[in-house]
């Protein structure tokens, strides 16, 4: 292990550390700082709808408050949840495949570093575009999942359900950019020896993930696309009156959006496969069975959509058929939780903060999953469907499950992006109030909900007994809101303390630690070769002799120019047609110079 | 959009794998080419002649999918070369069709096509 | 080209899967398509409008372009610079005349009644083609653009792996529409007669 550490590690080597500057960053091609970018976005975002969810949650302490009007609450409610999915959750995770992937697979950036800075700019583009309908008029109000034909020009006459169209297929875009780039690195960009087989599970997982996003977000995008030719070109594809379906809607959506909750999971998953057995000093029991389950998880997938749906009338067969299904993909689901905890038995476990994570995940995940079961029955589903035991549901797979993933990563790669620790007391600190405070605030929904509490309503009478429950998740929230100002604390003196993490200070296995905290531009001077699975742990990776050439790429602002062009013909849908144009024009000059921009 | 970074590895002895594209590969010629399009002319015209036959009109869907496959694995099998490329991009390919046209089914038996 | 663990070129492999991404779009397409067949409340419906032996002529322009891109990959693989501005010149060309045929067929369907929010086929059948239509614009571009190169004498064989890509595109989309007019077409429930 100390042999490959020093030998890969330089400070020295010409070209180690990058530039600095605004101007270096927006033309970035560097799959770290791109990575850097996302992460920070996404914790900028993960806190604007961490103040949404806390509105909604002062607004319902209190039966018939009037805090917020229903029309703000509606929007209110919409934007948490899309805000949440898309713009704080997957590009938190978009931050640590850009980062971490390249470095586990021992590769210094990304097949297509160019395009992976067009996803981001893509991304922040489409994020910014619909929080902007806030100020430009109101931002969509019926719900993440906007079902039609409540989303109709005449029943949601501003434009809050265009922003939500025209924001989401930017973001859409960037994310299956995003996924084919990770795709063909994965496959493609592995150093020498690093079979499948041997790959971290993160890596794994970003994989299956990238799969996931290319085959899932094209219905949603036409579906989309439906719905804004219908509001602004008189297309019937909702219409009742014209013999349109709006139950189509939410084939199309949930077609999406059911494979979309096994994207912000899996990463999570990735996450603590590879944290658990560092913390443990044990390997991943049973990896090879945690690689497909993962696989089947993403296959089957695609097959159960219309759980979500069970109270529409599609019939018995259907129903039946999509509830067994369900069922089935419980399945693969549970297995990985008997690895995890395999893992840790008989190991050496250090409960330092990713471990709390990672454990708390394990636990959490598990109360969602039963719910999750629950619902997968359909008649039991219909007493349970659009009341609060659903929120619980969701909030616990995601909230303790990908949330608190994702903290298990923070916290596990702070040292080698930063190259500083984050605090461990404040960590735990940080873990435990969350904990208690995402069980307060989620638990007792599972109660309100069976008690018949509505989801999507912005008050309730007083007198139906959902007074205690409401109060107690808002006092959660508080706590979790407490948390997450440690975490904040905690992030900032950590940026500020000093640098004492090395190349592998939790002594992991996989070859993102056989580099410097942070990695030099280049990652490694020389393309490490493995011959193990947990190369650090079995003496699996070897350093040929010898200096390597090679050329990094050059910085580009044409991924910056092409996004710019792509936002302003969205905004040109919504302003006017010239304007559509310039931004077409704008992309499509931007993608000559891209294309024909010299490499060296 | 090409690749950006050049790479020589001084690695010690390890072979890395044989860059693509080299004119050794496996591919048709240009008359086997000529000789599909011909092949993919007349499954046309065959699949035009049986929806104009109105004796066939009970069988006309079965025997429009076989036609229509074979077109279509000829083109992607020839044209876009897949008979001779890696079981990855297969996989690649054939993977998500599999599951798109999974879909399709599936949406058609949700709106009553089997019934 | 640098190494690969696969020994397929990145840009290959990006456009394989992004053709994989690509099913899935046109899968929702055909997937409405199906769902909405025979269930627009007023006229005019696909059986009255649809031109089969029209549309058979640009289906035959479109599957003779998938053979003069093979050849121009050719060309520009042997080195043939005659060739390479042909075949593309010609590719390209093909793919204009589909697209105007597309453009007369839809003008005269919203000539006969058929706009775009006239019915359910109406809205699922320009959608439909007008996605499909929109990729082969853009694959006109494309092509014209390595037309261009190749016209500058800038597309040797060294550049072959661009057209090699152009080509799964082109291809591709042509495969899409395969299945689009059987679908679409001859599956139409349209008069034989």
């Amino acid at each position: 292990m100390a042999t490959a550490e020093a030998a890969v590690h330089s400070e020295g080597k010409a070209g180690g550390t990058p530039a600095g500057g605004l101007w270096s960053w927006i033309t970035t091609v560097d799959h770290k700082r791109i990575g850097i970018l996302y992460f920070l976005s996404g914790l900028f975002f993960f806190l604007v709808g961490g103040l949404e969810a806390l509105m909604i949650r002062l607004q319902l302490m209190v039966p018939e408050n009037d805090m917020l009007s229903a029309e703000a609450f509606n929007q209110i409610f919409t934007m948490h949840g899309l805000t949440m999915v898309l713009f704080a959750v997957m590009p938190m995770a978009a931050g640590a495949f850009n980062y971490i992937v390249p470095l586990q697979i021992g590769a210094r950036d990304v097949a297509f570093p160019r395009l992976n800075a067009f996803s981001y700019w893509l991304f922040l583009f489409g994020a910014l575009l619909l929080n902007s309908s806030f100020f430009l008029g109101g931002a969509p109000n019926a719900g993440w999942f906007a079902y039609a034909n409540l989303t109709s020009s005449q029943f949601s006459p501003g434009h809050g359900m265009d922003f939500y169209v025209l924001g989401l297929a930017l973001a859409g875009a960037a994310s299956i950019v995003a996924a084919l780039n990770f795709i063909v690195t994965i496959i493609n960009l592995r150093a020498p020896g690093l079979t499948f087989m041997r790959l971290p599970l993160f890596t794994w997982m970003t994989l299956v993930v990238s799969f996931l996003i290319i085959l899932a977000f094209p219905p949603f995008t036409i579906g989309t696309i439906f719905l804004l030719f219908d509001r602004m070109f008189g297309t019937l594809f909702f219409e009742p009156s014209g013999g349109g379906d709006p139950v189509l809607w939410q084939h199309l959506f949930w077609i999406f959006g059911h494979p979309e909750v096994y994207i912000l999971i899996l990463p999570a998953f990735g996450i603590i496969s590879d944290v658990i057995p560092t913390f443990s000093k044990k390997s991943l029991f049973g990896y090879p069975v945690v690689v497909y389950s993962g696989i089947l998880i993403a296959f089957l997938g695609f097959g159960v959509w219309a759980h979500h749906m069970f109270s529409v009338g599609l019939g018995p067969i259907a129903n039946s058929a999509f509830s067994g299904l369900t069922m089935l993909i419980a399945i693969p689901t549970g297995v990985k939780i008997f690895n995890w905890i395999a893992t840790m038995w008989g190991g050496s476990i250090r409960f330092r903060a990713p471990m709390l994570f990672s454990i708390g995940l394990v636990a959490m995940f598990t109360i969602g999953g039963l719910s999750g079961v629950m619902h997968a029955s359909a008649p039991a589903d219909l007493q349970q469907t659009d009341t609060y035991f659903v929120v619980a549901h969701f909030h616990y797979v995601l909230f303790g499950g990908t949330i608190f993933g994702l903290f298990a990563g923070i916290y596990y790669w702070f040292p080698k992006v930063t190259g500083r620790f984050l605090g461990e007391r404040l960590g735990a600190a940080h873990f435990w109030l969350m904990f208690v405070g995402m069980n307060l605030t989620f638990f007792p929904m599972h109660f309100a909900g069976l008690h018949g509490m509505p989801r999507r309503t912005f008050t309730y009478p007083a007198g139906l007994g959902f007074e205690g429950y409401n109060l107690m998740s808002t006092v959660g929230a508080a706590i979790t809101l407490l948390a997450m100002l440690i975490f904040l604390f905690n992030f900032a003196r950590g940026l500020r303390s000093e640098a004492t993490a090395g190349a592998n200070p939790w002594k992991a296995s996989t070859l993102e630690w056989a580099t410097s905290s942070p990695p030099p531009v280049h990652n490694f001077d020389v393309t490490p070769e493995v011959t193990s699975r947990d190369p650090l742990w079995n003496d699996g990776v070897a350093l040929p002799a010898g200096e390597e050439k090679f050329h990094m790429p050059n910085p580009s602002y044409w991924p910056l120019v092409v996004a710019g062009g792509i936002l302003v013909a969205a905004a040109g849908a919504l302003v006017g047609l010239p304007v559509a144009l310039l931004g077409a024009a704008v992309a499509l000059a931007g993608i000559y110079g891209w294309s024909f921009e010299p490499i060296h | 959009m090409a690749s950006e970074m050049a790479h020589g590895a001084e690695a010690g002895g390890l072979e890395t794998a044989m860059t693509h594209g080299s004119p050794e590969e496996p591919h048709a010629s240009s008359r086997t080419y000529i000789a599909i399009a011909l092949v993919l002319g007349v499954l046309t015209a065959l699949e035009v002649m049986v929806f104009y036959v109105e004796a066939l009109a009970p069988v006309l869907v079965p025997i429009l999918l076989v036609l229509s496959a074979a077109k279509f694995v000829l083109v992607v099998g020839f044209f876009m070369h897949l008979k001779y490329d890696t079981n990855i991009l297969r996989g690649l390919f054939f993977g998500p069709l599999a599951i798109a046209v999974a879909i399709i089914v599936a949406m058609m038996a949700l709106y009553g096509y089997f019934l | 080209m640098e190494r690969t663990s696969t020994g397929v070129p990145n840009e290959k492999m990006l456009m394989w899967a992004f053709i994989g991404s690509e099913c899935m779009l046109f899968g929702s397409l055909i997937a409405t398509y199906l769902a909405y067949r025979g269930r627009s409340i007023v006229g005019p419906y696909e059986e009255e409008l649809l031109n089969i032996p029209f549309i058979t002529v640009t289906t035959f322009v479109l599957l003779m372009s998938s053979l003069m891109m093979v050849l121009a990959l050719s060309a520009v693989q042997r080195g043939d610079t005659r060739g390479s501005k042909l075949f593309l010149f010609l590719t390209a060309l093909l793919g204009v005349v589909f697209i105007s045929g597309q453009v007369f067929e839809f003008s005269h369907f919203v000539h006969e009644g058929l706009g775009l929010g006239r019915n359910l086929f109406s809205g699922t059948f320009f959608l439909t083609t007008g996605f499909h239509g929109a990729h082969v614009t853009v694959g006109v571009i494309w092509l014209l653009t390595l037309w261009a190169m190749a016209m500058r004498g800038k597309l040797g064989p060294e550049k072959s792996l661009k057209v090699e890509v152009a080509g799964l595109y082109w291809h591709f989309v042509d495969v899409v529409w395969i299945v689009l007019f059987t679908i679409i077409y001859l599956m139409s429930g349209a008069s034989g007669a």
